[in-house]
């Protein structure tokens, strides 16, 4: 049965508890949250995948430590946008088990109700991000 | 026009020095009664970041396109959108974005089906404005919403349809997406989202003019000069030329328009904004590959 972790499920309480438009100042608050990528990949531009579905350049790397899944993505600060979305997965993801992330519901996405705001062609972008974390994880393990 | 031009001697050179304004003229006028300042972005989110203090939103993708079908808003609805924004019919708009502007110039293209007659682009857009360290702000003050008349929209002068490319044969067409989107090598914009073209190419005869040709590093636009060159000597566009300007959903596409009619001054200049993901998904259409534009097609 896909579920959301506990992480996500606090994000979606937060989404749904502002009124419509403050969705997007909200989307904001978590876009100025999205960590650095540590350093080692900083360096190693080569490493990191190119999420093709989004509009500006969105990068992502996943590590496994025993069993945990480490999510790390970079998106630029001119695509707040973006970057709200890699930092919700990021929140959403991060230190998850396999199991968890391999499982994570898709329809999380949708139940922020951001699609309307933000329209469905900019959301395709966070899909393309959650799939790419489940392909490597999944080609990882 | 309501409000006094910018008497920059750049915009002097071009054809319609009134449709754009410096950073400094906007700097020096905002605030003022009457001049409506309008960010529009690639991403819905950026103004929110930090705009110009005073300047309200207009989102491209949900709020000027229509929401169910493949079409702007129509009189009624683009009448309550900007009533809404607090935009009156005889006010000065100056937009501005992100991009070099790509996207102000796409919603002063729709703005222009309507017929508002003084919008000006605000020339380097938000980029040379934050560059230049001036003022922004996360602040905004929305406009007392207005009376803004309901305008019949006309798809007659400025817009083409697949329709109108069919029977164009032979006039001047530009094609502003990326090389590689010419060729057909691929569909969609490197470093963009296929939107479903299915095939690849160009529509036959189609000059490759890449849009961002027109702009300079700092995203101002050319001096006239160079786009001369750019349009007249290598594109091949004259005075009298009837032009159909696409990329691949009509974005791209409006800034060429803007550059080609209120720059260089030609007259007849359209914008087919169903391009790309219209022309390579529909039935029974032409379409060449590879880097030449190809010729005149026969029986179409």
């Amino acid at each position: 049965m896909p579920e959301i972790t506990p992480s996500a499920t606090e994000i979606l309480e937060a989404f749904n508890e502002v009124p419509r438009l403050a969705k997007l100042d909200l989307l904001l608050e978590y876009a100025d949250q999205l960590p650095e990528i540590p350093e080692n990949f900083r360096d190693r531009p080569e490493l990191l995948e190119r999420v093709e579905e989004c509009q500006s350049p969105v990068y992502l790397i996943t590590e496994i430590e025993s069993n945990r899944v480490r999510v790390y993505l970079t998106a630029p600060v001119e695509a707040p946008t973006t970057r709200g979305f890699a930092s919700i997965l990021q929140i959403a993801l991060d230190n998850q088990s396999v199991q968890t992330v391999l499982e994570f519901d898709d329809g999380f996405i949708s139940s922020l109700g951001l699609t309307e705001l933000v329209s469905p062609l900019r959301i395709r972008g966070m899909h393309g991000m959650l799939n790419r974390i489940k392909r490597q994880v999944s080609e990882k393990i | 026009m309501t409000y006094p031009l910018d008497s920059d001697a750049k915009f002097q050179q071009y054809a319609h020095p009134e449709a754009l304004v410096s950073t400094s003229w906007v700097d020096q006028h905002k605030g003022s009664a009457g001049l409506v300042i309008v960010e529009c972005d690639e991403d819905i989110l950026l103004y929110n970041t930090g705009h110009i203090p005073g300047a309200i939103k207009l989102d491209w993708h949900t709020e000027l396109n229509h929401p169910v079908f493949r079409d702007y808003l129509n009189s009624t609805e683009m009448a309550a959108l900007l009533s809404s924004k607090g935009i009156s019919r005889e006010d000065t708009i100056v937009l501005y974005g992100d991009k070099s502007n790509w996207w102000a110039t796409y919603a002063f293209w729709v703005l222009k089906l309507f017929g508002h007659e003084d919008i000006r682009i605000m020339d380097g857009g938000r980029a040379k404005w934050i560059a230049e360290g001036r003022e922004v702000t996360q602040e905004t003050s929305p406009l007392a919403s207005t009376e803004y008349p309901v305008v019949e929209r006309d798809d007659s002068k400025i817009r083409a349809f697949k329709e109108d490319v069919l029977k164009h044969f032979g006039k001047p067409l530009i094609d502003v997406r990326s090389p590689q989107e010419y060729t057909g090598e691929r569909t969609h914009m490197p470093d963009y989202p296929d939107e479903g073209a299915p095939r690849g190419g160009h529509i036959p005869t189609a000059a490759s003019v890449p849009w961002a040709k027109a702009v300079y590093e700092d995203q101002t636009f050319k001096a006239i000069d160079e786009l001369n060159v750019i349009y007249r000597q290598e594109a091949g566009i004259n005075d009298s030329a009837d032009v159909i300007a696409y990329c691949r959903i009509g974005e791209r596409s409006s800034h060429t328009w803007f550059v080609l009619k209120y720059l260089i001054g030609i007259e007849k200049v359209r914008n087919y904004d169903g391009s790309w993901t219209e022309w390579g998904s529909a039935v029974r259409v032409p379409i060449v590959k590879g880097a030449e534009p190809g010729a005149v097609p026969v029986g179409f």
